[in-house]
Parts: C-alpha cells; structure tokens; sequence
C-alpha cells in the first residue's frame, strides 16, 4: 500500500513559552520542536499497516522551514521510506490554506491512504485532514482509535464523548489518527544511518489564501490566586458557603 | 442586521445542551449586528421534530428539521452537505459549530465545502462591525490567540461550555426538508455504535465536571466520584491521563492535552496534582476546586478554592453537602 502522512512541526508544549516581539507568535528562542503527537501516532500506525500487509511504500509530508528537515529525517529513520519537504517560512493559522498545499502534493501521488493527526498540538484546531481530504474528493474518518483493513475496505472505531462508533469506508481514504492506537517506535542506530540515505525531496508548498489569520497572541490572564478555604473535611461547609455565595455555581 | 446559522447537534433522539450553546451564540451574534435571523439546523431520526422545538427558547427564529431514518446518529458527510447548503441558501454571516467530538468532525468539512477558513474550538468571539474576532487558547492553553475570521460565511466551533446557553424566548418557525444528499450514497457507513451508559451525563453536556486522579489511588475509589457526580445530579466524571493510561477509567473520560477539552461552569478536582498536560484540558472552567493532600500541588495555582486534606476523607463530606444543598432547592 502506498501511505501518505502528514505531519507538522510545532513546539515542545512541555516547555516555558515567551511571545515574540511581533504579538502574534511565539518566541522561537531556546524552544525545542517536534512531530507534533498525534502526527508521531499517524506515522506509527502507516509503519505498521505497511508491515502487516506486506510491501508498501511510506511517504511523510510536512510544510515548514529549513528545520523542519530534521524531524523528517527523524520520521525516516523511524523506517518511513521517504518524505517531502514542501517548504514555507512559516506554516499559516488558517487549515485550508494548509489544505490546498497538502491536497496540491497528494493529488496524484497514487495513494491508498492519507495519514494525519487528530489535531495538532499548537493551533490544536483539528480541521486539516478533513479539509484536504475534502479537496482531494476522499472519504475521510477522524478520531480514529481503532483501525482494521481488509480487501480494499477499512473498519475503524472512534470514540465520541460517552459512544463509540464503527464505521466502514472504501480506500483510498483520509483517516486522522487519535491517541493511544500506537505507541511511536524509538529510532534505531541501523534506522538512523538508513534514513541519511533515503529521498528527501524539496519545493515550494503552494499554500492557498489564508482566511484566518493571528491578530495577537498572548499569555493567558493567570488566575486569580486561588485561596485554600480550609485543612481536611472540616472546611466542607466553607467550600459549600463559597461556592454558593462568592462563585454563585452551587 | 446578518442572518447566523447554528447546528444543533441531537443524540439519541434527543438535542445536546452544545446545541443550545450554538444557538445561543448565533442569536448573540445576531443581536450585534442589530438583529438578523436565527436558523438552526437539527437533522435526526423520525421524532427530532418534538425535540428540536426548544430552540426557540434559545433564539432561534428558525428551526430547520431534517428528519430522515437514515440520520438517527452522526452522518458527517449528509450533515455537512446540508449544513453548507442552508448556510447558502439562507445567506449567513456566521455559522456556529460546537467543537464537540462530532462537531470537530462536521466544522471542517462544512468549512472546505463553502471554501473558507475555520476558527476551531473558541471560547469567546465578537462581532465588531464586518469583522469576526474569536479567542481560542493554542499552544495547549499555554497561550490565546486572537484570530480574525476573514471571508463570509466565517465557520466559528465554540468549545462546549465557554459560551453560556443564555435562554431567550423567540417565536420561532419550522422548516421542514431533505438532507443535501441522499445518505445512502454517504461512502462512510456506520455499522455499529455503542453507548457507554446512556443515562450518564457526558463530560461535554456537564455544567458540573468532578476530576479524579491518582490520589484516589485504585479503581474502585472512583467510587467516591461517582455519589459525589450523583449528589450534584448534574455531573459527570473525568481523570487524568495516569488514571486513564492504568486503565482506572475508561480513555475517553481523559481530561487534558491529549483528551477532552471541558469548560464547566465548576469544575473539581480530587487527587490531581496539575500536571501541564491535565491543566490544558481544564483551565478554562469558571470555577476551580481543589482537593489534594500536597498544599504545594500546582493544581492550587489555578484553583479558585482549595483544600488542603486527606481527600478520603474530604469527598464523602462533601458529597453529603452537597446533597443537603440540592435537596434544599
């Protein structure tokens, strides 16, 4: 099968965050980035369909800047065959103009299934993959946590806030691939020195317009420090009074 | 004066409380721009017509029904295909989603089909003159974003529970129609679904979320959770992604960074300490309650109200307070 992932580049959320000069971004300063998690599951679950059902090809997709070579290399070497570097200063806010830049790349690529993450963990917005499948005219389930296919047909599970949900879809298709399906592989050293060898091809991404754009970013209003009411259940009835007096929730 | 459109999301034969959060918010925006009509659209199996008829109570000017027995549970591509047509037809400014697990799903594709941007999972938006401004926390929640939403329609999903379902009684009408496109050709075919408890409240409809982490210390002390949820009677249970990942409760009940995103109206948590990955799913409730036994936990940074204790001993105080309350009206 020939698989396709798409993966994006984002900070390491674990780390302390300071906004650039310009209001609108983060300051890259010091920051360590990474294949944002779920796109990490996405390449992880291509890898193994591919092993379980004999020979295929993995492609990784990603648009971004010089840097984000380096966690495309980080995908090959995890035993992804090759990759694309659609290359853009910065990758826009808005999905769709993503979208078209991925949908351009995949269109005639000949792929059985197209890989994303269930939201990416900086605009965490979650529309990609649906909106590129849209534009490539492809089935598309989101949320996958469960994944099975079988002669050309695919079965996946999905959960959604308190039912869960079967679906079957014909390939090729668009999935977006929840946590929790497969644990992403350490690289290893053979995997390391393999992936310096393997294509990594370069152009330009040819975003669409972008239609929502970053006015300001700021750090969130730190809440008001919070006050212990009280030790042990003795403070019960003064938890009780606050909630209902000061907080008006009870 | 701009016409708004706001899915209502049903389940079961039922509207969610994100539906009324939708509408809700269209009628707001409606209202701003000096008062255009509301059209709601529910789709869902043969009986929604009865349900869908408290929308009005929401703001709703319009509700159009698409009942159809293929759409008893979530069709994306029949409903964004409807979706995208009514927000044509009816010539709307903005159209609002609830970024709830089907709504996450639906906002896209309707979004791809008109040809615009999406402004996913915001907490807060204004309509200042032509201009569309939301908030959405980025970064999991360790920053906001001010976003313009540029282009009509903007396609705006509100994060459940960050926009009130304000009640605001209009005389509304009925349309009833068809579904844009015929369900059985829909390429992606649900063949099962499963429920996990129909009677419990989800962490998405909940006002009131109570959290358990690994301070409960095994499974069967979720039991504690439990009657504190049932003496609030509109509660519903999270954890932390160490109590889901030791299989203590179930993976979707996750609260956090790579789970559910909530924002109750109070939310309590027990046993938690705070990790980053748990207060990004949290932090924008109205009310935090702490509970744990460390007074350093950085869980208490962005409680509103803590205490410092022995929770064993704490909940089932609480859970008979709370009782009292509720049986006091």
């Amino acid at each position: 099968m020939k698989i396709a992932v798409c993966l994006k580049r984002v900070p390491d959320t674990e780390m302390r965050f300071a906004i650039a000069p310009d209001g609108k971004s983060v300051d890259p300063t010091g920051l360590k980035f990474e294949i944002s998690t779920f796109d990490e599951y996405a390449v992880e679950v291509a890898l193994r369909l591919n092993e379980a059902h004999g020979p295929g090809e993995t492609t990784v997709i990603g648009i971004g800047p010089d840097a984000l070579a380096e966690l495309l290399r980080k995908a090959l070497s995890m035993g992804v065959d090759r990759a694309v570097h659609l290359t853009a200063a910065e990758v826009p806010y808005d999905s769709l103009a993503v979208a078209q830049a991925l949908a351009a790349e995949l269109k005639d690529g000949g792929y059985d299934l197209v890989l994303f993450g269930r939201n990416a963990t900086d605009t965490g917005s979650g529309a990609a993959g649906a909106m590129t499948a849209h534009l490539l005219g492809l089935p598309c389930v989101t949320a996958v946590a469960q994944l099975e296919l079988a002669g050309g047909t695919g079965t996946a599970k999905r959960e959604l806030e308190g039912a869960t949900e079967t679906v079957s879809f014909p390939l090729p298709a668009v999935l977006t691939i929840d946590e929790g399906i497969a644990r992403p592989r350490i690289p290893s050293l053979k995997g390391i020195m393999a992936a310096k060898k393997k294509p990594l091809d370069v152009r330009p991404a040819q975003l669409g317009n972008a239609g929502v754009v970053v006015e300001k970013l700021e750090l969130p209003a730190e809440r008001q420090a919070g006050r212990i009411v009280g030790e042990g259940a003795d403070a019960v009835p003064e938890l009780i009074r606050v909630l209902r007096e000061e907080a008006k929730v009870l | 004066m701009a016409n708004m459109f706001a899915f209502a999301e049903a389940r079961g034969g039922q509207l969610r409380k994100v539906a009324a959060e939708t509408v809700a918010a269209a009628r707001q925006a409606a209202n701003a721009t000096g008062g255009g009509q509301v059209y709601a659209l529910v789709l869902g199996g043969p009986g929604i017509r009865e349900a869908a008829m408290i929308l009005g109570g929401y703001g709703a000017d319009v509700v159009m029904v698409v009942e159809h027995a293929d759409l008893g549970h979530d069709r994306p591509e029949v409903w964004a295909a409807t979706a995208a047509a009514r927000i044509r037809d009816k010539n709307c400014r903005a159209a609002f989603f609830s970024a709830s697990a089907e709504g996450r799903d639906l906002a896209p594709r309707v979004a791809a089909i008109l040809g615009v941007g999406l402004a996913a999972d915001v907490t807060s938006f204004e309509m200042a003159g032509d201009v569309v401004r939301v908030r959405h926390p980025v970064y999991t929640g360790k920053a906001i974003a001010t976003l313009r939403v540029e282009g009509t329609p903007a396609v705006v999903s509100l994060r459940p529970g960050a926009i009130a379902a304000v009640e605001e009684s209009r005389t509304c009408s009925v349309e009833s129609g068809t579904p844009a496109i015929d369900p059985g050709t829909a390429k992606v075919v649900v063949t099962e679904v499963g429920s996990r408890g129909a009677a419990k409240l989800d962490l998405a409809d909940a006002p009131v979320i109570v959290a358990g982490g690994r301070g409960l210390k095994a499974k069967e002390n979720f039991a504690l959770m439990e009657d504190l949820a049932a003496a609030f009677g509109n509660a519903a249970v999270g954890a932390t992604r160490a109590v889901t990942d030791d299989g203590w409760r179930d993976p979707a009940d996750q609260i956090g960074q790579t789970g559910r995103l909530v924002s109750p109206q109070l939310y309590i948590g027990v046993g938690i300490s705070g990790a980053i990955q748990h207060l990004a799913g949290m932090r924008t409730s109205k009310v935090i309650v702490a509970i744990n036994r460390d007074k350093d936990a950085p869980i208490f940074k962005v409680a509103d109200y803590g205490i410092v204790g022995d929770l064993f001993e704490i909940v089932p105080r609480l859970t008979e307070a709370v009782k009292k309350v509720r049986s006091e009206g």
